[in-house]
């Protein structure tokens, strides 16, 4: 069974045609070959599949494609504008927030949900934002100082 | 994880054309957020020809008032839940709850309604299919044997949905609509002890919504859950409570559990109405607890750690709103 699905993906407007089972993470990454979206545990469990559906974090690994039938969907990939890293993205490698990069997808976009509802948050909310989103290098400090030094200037 | 299974999902705008679509397919799925069926079905767990998803229909993502009533809409979003204005206001205790449920990003997409009919869990079912199939599955799926419970009369699974004990001591109501018309009934009609079959609506019927009457003046309730991961996990246990003082004694005291039953559990308080709260009366609590609450083997922590870390947080939450000014 498939079925049309028309959307903004990264604000472009699309139409393709989904089988209904299709996750959205499988979407994004085998038919639209937008890879940024990392498959992670593949059980809502981890973060790094975290999207933006209307502006908030979505896990793309237990969202089916068709849902998202006329909404705004995100990916990290979106977030660069004409070549340049937005400025989450930039501290993000400046405060060294990459590390080994897996989770790193899921992290910039769950912060930048956070940014867009509050663009100046202190640590213990930027902490909150990042509660589902797992590490596995075990370092959550850095990631959390390049979302604080984002701050107050997110999209930028 | 496995491929999701190959069904058709409906996207029906009115709760009519929901229940006509359900009553063509007796496997057919209600299906909200996702975060927790789809997760299940990757693991295996149900091969439904069809999902009916309920976040197009535009009704049921609502919350109004009517009369002294608010309604919340079955689709709602815990993360919608939890920032409205009027839910703050007047049932703090439900806002609460719904923080308190999974991470960030789960309660954006997690609805009311399919926070309320959470599949029960249990360490031998929410377990890979070739972990299952070498255990020769379970009563809860696919086998006929209880591996928690030797006797094996049902199955043991357990509830761990931390909105319905909240729902409870807050006296809600929840609104079923089916192929009959529209029924009403409390919370906890919602539910039985049966693991596999823990809710009471019929094939066909499909949570709509839930009413909360007016919050009685100087009520105070809370919600506390222990969890091994206090950003994200399932409660290992739940308790919440309302309390309405009455001067130095309880005027009335309510108190409902989750993740220790197959179903979320009222537990009786009615001998504390007219005592105060104090040493000798908490463990009249305790014992009621011990008493109603049937903790198994069913999560990775023992127990008896449950058992034991249920009376505490519910002799610590009532501390609290007995102080509370």
């Amino acid at each position: 069974m498939k079925t049309i699905l028309t959307l903004t993906l990264n604000g472009r407007a699309r139409t393709d045609l989904v089988p209904d089972n299709m996750l959205l993470l499988d979407y994004l990454r085998e038919q639209v070959g937008l890879t940024g979206t990392k498959q992670g545990c593949d059980g809502g469990e981890c973060g790094a599949c975290t999207v933006l559906v209307d502006d908030q974090p979505r896990l793309a690994c237990s969202t089916l494609a068709v849902q998202m039938q006329g909404r705004r969907v995100e990916t990290v990939e979106g977030l660069a504008k004409g070549g340049r890293m937005s400025r989450l993205q930039q501290q993000f490698h400046e405060k060294l927030g990459a590390q080994c990069g897996f989770c790193t997808p899921g992290m910039i976009m769950a912060a930048e949900a956070l940014l867009r509802r509050n663009p100046d948050p202190g640590r213990e909310e930027i902490k909150a934002a990042l509660a589902g989103n797992l590490c596995r290098c075990t370092g959550y400090v850095k990631i959390v100082e390049s979302v604080e030094a984002a701050a107050g200037g997110a999209g930028q | 994880m496995n491929l999701l299974p190959a069904f058709q999902c409906h996207r029906p705008a009115t709760l009519e054309e929901a229940v006509r679509l359900k009553a063509a397919s007796a496997s057919a799925r209600f299906v909200g957020g996702g975060t927790d069926l789809l997760v299940n079905l990757r693991r295996g767990l149900g091969d439904p020809a069809a999902l009916i998803d309920l976040t197009a229909v535009a009704d049921l993502a609502t919350i109004r008032r009517d009369g002294d009533e608010l309604w919340l809409g079955a689709a709602v979003t815990l993360a919608g839940l939890a920032r409205h204005p009027e839910v703050l206001a007047a049932y703090p205790a439900l806002a609460e709850a719904a923080l308190a449920v999974a991470g960030p990003t789960h309660r954006e997409a997690a609805t009311l309604g399919g926070n309320l009919c959470q599949d029960t869990r249990c360490i031998f079912y929410n377990q890979s299919e070739w972990w299952r199939q070498a255990n020769g599955y379970c009563r809860k799926y696919e086998g006929d044997k209880c591996h928690v419970v030797l006797k094996n009369d049902r199955c043991y699974a357990t509830y761990h949905g931390d909105i319905a004990p909240v729902l409870m001591v807050l006296c809600a109501d929840c609104v079923v609509f089916g192929p009959d018309g529209v029924r009403r009934l409390n919370i906890a009609g919602l539910y039985r002890e049966i693991g596999s079959d823990h809710l009471t609506l019929a094939p066909g019927e499909v949570l709509a919504a839930v009413v909360l009457p007016p919050a009685p003046k100087g009520r105070r309730a809370g919600y506390a859950k222990v969890r091994i991961r206090d950003a994200i996990d399932f409660p290992l246990a739940g308790v919440a409570a309302a309390l309405t003082r009455d001067g130095d004694v309880i005027g009335e005291l309510k108190v409902a559990i989750t993740g220790s039953n197959s179903a979320p559990l009222a537990i009786a308080t009615d001998v504390l109405s007219g005592r105060a709260w104090n040493d000798e009366t908490a463990p009249i609590l305790a014992q009621s607890l011990r008493k109603q609450a049937s903790v198994l083997r069913t999560t990775v922590v023992g127990a008896s750690y449950r058992r034991r870390v249920m009376q505490a947080v519910a002799r610590r939450l009532v501390d609290t709103l007995w102080q509370q000014d």
